[in-house]
């Protein structure tokens, strides 16, 4: 068990594993009632997703959220549903009906859904709009930290850049970024392709940022990544991560970014998640 | 009506504190330099960066700000235009856009400064509002609905400075989404918007000068449209006349030309707007319009008035 600081929760790392295999059976077990979902994406960052709301995440005592989160990478909204049912602060029956008529959970978050603070989907605008939150709150005298999590293909986007100037410019150090780095645009490897996309951590720095590169499946070094930050600056944690990360036949290869599995490949996804377990 | 505009926003941002502005690298004259001074922290500068203008606005607004991103009208919405849909349009935040230059004030510019088409795109996009003044008195007006407004984003479509006031005459107040009558008039009704309002001005003399009344009306709303007063209008004019600084396709008079059908308008219809060219001509903002067919002399030429 962690101790935690005064804007951070107690978290417990092995409920935490335990807790994220669960979430990807989950997600595995909604894949069967659609055609296609985006699964990849979400295993990618699902555990960058369960240290934020478990582990960053303040809430007041009537269960609302004094912090906020907001899931840039649209396509990764997944592990959000799936927590928020958690939380109860969805319903089973909302999960159940996931792109399903009469359902209210599209495959991309929707700022009228329970839990949800903006709408995504269209990537490269998660920051700018968690840059005017952070700027809101510091303006407001709040203390209120604004939690975002972005894909690499997202840094693509001119105004992500923009963004990264702007909070710089403003000091927001209310602002905490996650880079869901998988390495994988939907069609290819982008350091096969994209070269100069690299180095990461030393861009973000030239940019104003903190920054700091972690194994994003490793929930205590993205803890402690926060934990350990200097401040007075917006801080970007780049979360190495493995696009499909946890059922072999979906990690690093790209249809898996938009499909659902068959029942096999199901079966052995349950599998693995529950070998994983042991 | 810049200078109104800031005039105004400033008096309002000294009683609410949730009022701020966000500009991209345009210099805040006049009022607007006093609320940065008085108001630091409110007033932010992106720089060359619109689309963090928007994103930025959209953040401040889902936390209850009132925020205004500010700057020529071409950079408000054609650079950041997935900001403007995504951010503030599809989450229906109370964001006012201003967007200063609006037709193709910017004459000496190019068109890579025009604005000609804003107004039918703004009208385009699902929840925004899009208000025209035609003069700094309804620049006064409409900044105030903006700033105590729940409904959504607005485009606040100006020219520059140095505007006329036209709008003396009214019988009515401003009222949001309510057409209002500047002149009156029996014999022909010019239906205009922004500061060519003038324009329609000039032509209704010239009706006058033959012996016609010609009423002109500020359509100062065009998003949402006062459908009912302008089919009303349809009805009760022989001779209805739009006069606008906007591109054809999206404009005003092609939704009241639509209104005239559905309404099975009985009236002499004409319409004269921006032409859809990209007119290279670097003269004065009358010489461009000239260019555009919206002289008021080429205008006159083909209603007939001698």
């Amino acid at each position: 068990m962690l101790t935690a600081p005064s804007f951070m929760n107690a978290y417990d790392i092995s409920a935490a594993r335990g807790r994220c295999r669960r979430y990807r059976r989950r997600i595995l077990d909604i894949s069967q009632q659609v055609t296609a979902l985006h699964i990849a994406p979400a295993f990618s960052c699902l555990e960058i997703t369960d240290v934020i709301y478990h582990g960053m995440m303040r809430q007041y005592v009537d269960g609302s959220y004094r912090d906020v989160f907001i899931m840039s990478k649209g396509h990764g909204c997944m592990i959000q549903y799936v927590i928020l049912e958690d939380k109860d602060i969805l319903s089973s029956k909302d999960l159940d009906l996931y792109c399903k008529p009469g359902g209210r959970l599209g495959a991309h978050p929707d700022c009228e859904t329970p839990g949800i603070v903006a709408s995504t989907g269209s990537l490269g605008h998660g920051l700018g709009m968690a840059a005017g939150q952070a700027y809101a709150e510091n303006l407001k005298g709040a203390d209120t930290r604004i939690y975002c999590v972005l894909s690499d293909g997202e840094f693509q986007e001119g105004s992500t850049w923009e963004a990264m100037l702007m909070a710089a410019n403003l000091r927001l150090d209310n602002l905490i970024a996650f880079m869901d780095y998988n390495d994988f645009n939907s069609l290819e490897r982008i350091s096969e392709r994209q070269r100069a996309f690299y180095p990461l951590v030393p861009k973000a720095e030239a940019f104003g940022w903190e920054s700091v590169e972690v194994d994003g499946h490793d929930e205590e070094a993205i803890l402690q990544a926060v934990l350990g930050r200097y401040g007075g600056r917006p801080l970007l944690v780049v979360c190495r991560t493995v696009k499909g990360k946890g059922v072999s036949y979906m990690e690093n290869v790209p249809i898996w970014h938009y499909r659902s599995p068959s029942k096999e490949e199901y079966h052995q996804g349950i599998k693995e998640l529950s070998e994983g377990a042991a | 009506m810049r200078n109104r505009f800031a005039d105004t926003f400033y008096e309002i941002g000294k009683v609410d504190p949730r009022l701020c502005i966000i500009v991209a690298d345009i210099s805040p004259a006049g009022s607007m330099a006093k609320f940065r001074g008085d108001f630091p922290r409110r007033f932010i500068n992106t720089g060359v960066s619109e689309q963090i203008m928007i994103g930025m606005a959209a953040g401040m607004a889902q936390r209850g700000l009132r925020p205004f991103a500010y700057t020529i009208a071409t950079f408000t919405l054609y650079r950041p235009f997935e900001m403007v849909r995504d951010d503030l349009c599809y989450q229906n935040l109370p964001v006012t856009i201003v967007g200063i230059g609006g037709g193709v004030t910017y004459s000496p510019l190019g068109a890579t400064h025009y604005a000609q088409e804003d107004v039918s795109i703004a009208c385009s996009i699902p929840n925004m509002s899009v208000i025209a003044p035609c003069d700094p008195s309804e620049t006064e007006a409409a900044t105030r609905w903006c700033a105590q407004q729940q409904i959504g984003p607005v485009y606040l479509r100006l020219g520059k400075a140095g505007e006329p006031i036209i709008s003396n005459d009214a019988k009515t107040p401003w009222t949001f989404g309510e057409l209002r009558v500047l002149r009156e008039g029996s014999d022909v009704c010019i239906l205009s918007y922004g500061p060519i309002t003038k324009r329609a001005f000039e032509v209704s003399d010239r009706f006058a000068d033959c012996g016609q009344s010609a009423a002109v009306v500020s359509v100062h709303t065009l998003k949402p449209l006062d459908k009912p007063a302008i089919t009303d209008i349809l009805a009760r004019f022989a001779h209805v006349v739009v006069i606008e600084e906007c591109a054809p396709n999206g404009s005003l008079s092609m939704r009241v030309k639509e209104l005239a059908w559905e309404s099975r308008a009985m009236c002499r219809l004409d319409t004269f707007t921006l032409r859809d060219e990209f007119i290279h001509c670097y003269g004065s903002h009358d010489d461009l319009l000239a260019k555009h067919g919206l002289s008021t002399a080429t205008i006159c030429d083909h209603l007939c008035i001698p």
